[in-house]
């Protein structure tokens, strides 16, 4: 009985200290961002100060409003794009057999393994070639590299598990491939055309290494590339308040959009298995 | 292992029906089939084929920043070279004789061997938690979920925080706890920058990992728990016995994955640990010299060095991952 009772509450520990441990940083990130002055630089387990001097800097002084901008148009364009692309091209690979989808299916993914930095080299020459370099277009063009295929195989796998049947209906109807994939197979893939969207939406948003080479003024950066770069009066003054003010900001709606969306995402990311 | 390719075999089959509606059915499908790809294959020859065609090329010339155009092949001397001089000694030159190349080698290796490591094993761990039925399961499905939705950007500037010498809240737990005498530089030292690292990456990927093994766990029949738990036999053994086997496949495409993007990190590092020759990596190693030191083509050959090295193991992963691609559900 006592053993029971031991196994029991040496179980739920476990659990409290994986809970702690995935939510505590990002709770200190939001203890931090409230803080300002000298407050700072006491170290407060618990909420102890509240100002929002942190919030109103990092919105009304600097680009940030506008770095918000740029990271909201680049990432709603590039997913808008792969998923226009990659919905004909799941119906293709999925419900139509051909010679060497196997293999086509296989170079897709293996695109999606690529290192950013092997075709940094290359996209650099393009992105400066078509005029591009530093403007959000260069960002909406080079993460397609890594949002279609993502989206691709996807939907792929998801449209391979819907029935026959549905299909068989509107072929025997007389319907083109076009109007059954606009008609028939639409209405039943929103549910894994948001998630898919969410996903790429999230790796798109979060991207840095494309973001950092391919902007050069603090008014065409996104996100990530302006909070890494945020830096204070001098070299050696790191401004930690606003840095997890502006972290907290770009955070707090992913987080929100993932704890809505939590079973669609964690179906989608065990299908695709990618890395936000 | 139910068949779960709806290809076409929309042929109705009554007697009246001759089989050239078929073929011309199925001529029809795969001409849109087309269509429907070339889209989305031009943008990838785009975007993907074409550049990494172009930092191969690259990687075999002597281009820099401001003369990418007018650069003239110059062979396999990015990679490795020779002169010899007057004196009749040898000297190498080229990434393959470049310390600092392999030191980049020796961090990657170190890094991803490291950090894939200690995700497989506590995302196991965070994976079996969240597959046994408990009160409050919803709660740490959501809990884990936090750290993989913070941008890497993000997540390394909060742990810079906490891990920050003078004012860092991690310094201030170990303190408090007695663990260590004085404060730790965790980011700028040599001896802990790794660490640093590693602890952050491993914070951050441990619950996609755990995530892929739970869909594993998930597809292990009930049953199988209960014939052993009715045999009496002991939950460790049945875990080393059972478990571990049937979600082999599952574990070993997560571990791929994981190995595979670890082996070319850039963020985390570049933000968290800028400047450390100990955590300098070949993707961070490659943009320095790519952008900021005007060694285009050095840059390019470290490139395409990485490439190489990815694209072997991600071979490595299709030959395994077929398994689960025929297998179909998921």
């Amino acid at each position: 009985m006592l053993w029971r009772y031991t196994k029991t509450a040496a179980f739920y520990l476990l659990v409290a200290v994986i809970v702690l441990v995935s939510v505590f940083p990002f709770y200190y990130a939001i203890l931090t961002s409230f803080k300002s002055g000298t407050a700072l630089f006491e170290i407060n387990y618990l909420p102890h100060h509240f100002s929002l001097d942190n919030y109103v800097s990092v919105l009304t002084t600097g680009v940030f409003v506008r770095n918000l901008g740029n990271s909201i148009l680049v990432a709603t364009s590039v997913v808008v794009l792969a998923l226009f692309l990659a919905v004909t091209a799941a119906f293709a690979l999925a419900r139509v057999s051909f010679r060497g989808r196997g293999l086509l299916l296989m170079t897709i993914l293996a695109v999606s393994m690529f290192p950013q930095i092997a075709v940094l080299a290359g996209l650099f020459e393009l992105v400066r070639g078509f005029g591009l370099f530093n403007t959000p277009f260069a960002l909406i063009f080079s993460y397609t590299i890594f949002t279609l295929p993502f989206t691709v195989w996807v939907l792929t796998t998801f449209m391979r598990d819907l029935p026959m049947e549905i299909e068989e209906a509107a072929i025997v109807d007389g319907a083109s491939p076009w109007v059954i994939i606009t008609k028939v197979f639409m209405p039943l893939m929103w549910p894994a055309l948001v998630t898919t969207g969410l996903l790429a939406f999230i790796a798109a948003w979060n991207e840095f290494l494309f973001a950092l080479t391919f902007t050069s003024s603090n008014e065409t950066r996104t996100v990530p590339v302006a909070i890494a770069l945020l830096s204070g009066a001098s070299q050696y003054e790191i401004p930690w308040g606003r840095i997890m003010a502006a972290s907290v900001i770009v955070t707090v709606p992913l987080v929100g959009l993932v704890l809505i969306f939590q079973r669609k995402i964690v179906q989608g990311l065990t299908a695709g298995g990618v890395k936000g | 292992m139910a068949s779960t390719q709806s290809t076409i075999r929309i042929a109705p089959t009554g007697p009246g029906h001759p089989k050239r509606v078929k073929s011309e059915l199925m001529r029809q499908r795969l001409r849109a089939a087309g269509w429907f790809l070339v889209p989305m294959l031009v943008a990838l020859a785009i975007v993907a084929g074409w550049p990494l065609l172009r930092t191969i090329y690259f990687s075999f010339t002597n281009a820099s920043l401001t003369n990418l155009y007018g650069a003239e092949l110059i062979g396999f001397k990015n990679y490795l070279n020779w002169t010899v001089l007057k004196s009749g000694r040898i000297v190498w030159s080229g990434l393959l004789a470049d310390p600092v190349w392999w030191n980049a080698v020796w961090n990657t290796v170190r890094f991803s061997v490291l950090s894939v490591t200690l995700e497989t094993i506590l995302g196991t761990i965070v994976a079996l938690v969240l597959n046994a039925e408990f009160k409050g399961r919803g709660i740490v499905r959501a809990a884990i979920l936090i750290p993989w939705a913070i941008p890497t950007i993000v997540s390394a500037r909060m742990w810079g925080w906490m891990l920050n010498d003078q004012f860092g809240i991690i310094n201030d737990v170990l303190m408090t706890f007695g663990l260590i005498d004085h404060k730790i530089a965790w980011t700028a030292s040599a001896d802990t920058a790794m660490i640093a690292v590693l602890i952050v990456d491993v914070w951050k990927t441990t619950p996609f990992m755990a995530l892929l093994i739970l869909a594993g766990l998930q597809m292990i029949p009930r049953d199988i728990y209960e014939a052993a738990a009715i045999d009496g036999v002991h939950p460790v053994k049945t875990f080393w016995k059972v478990t571990l086997p049937l979600v082999r496949p599952a574990l070993m495409v997560a571990v791929i994955f994981r190995l595979l993007d670890a082996m070319r990190i850039f963020d985390l590092i570049y933000v968290l640990t800028p400047n450390s020759s100990q955590t300098k990596t070949i993707s961070v190693l490659a943009r320095e010299n790519l952008i900021d030191f005007d060694k285009f083509a050095y840059g390019s050959a470290q490139s395409t060095m990485l490439f190489l090295i990815i694209a072997l193991m991600t071979i490595l992963y299709i030959w395994l991952g077929k398994v689960r691609f025929d297998g179909g559900d998921r």
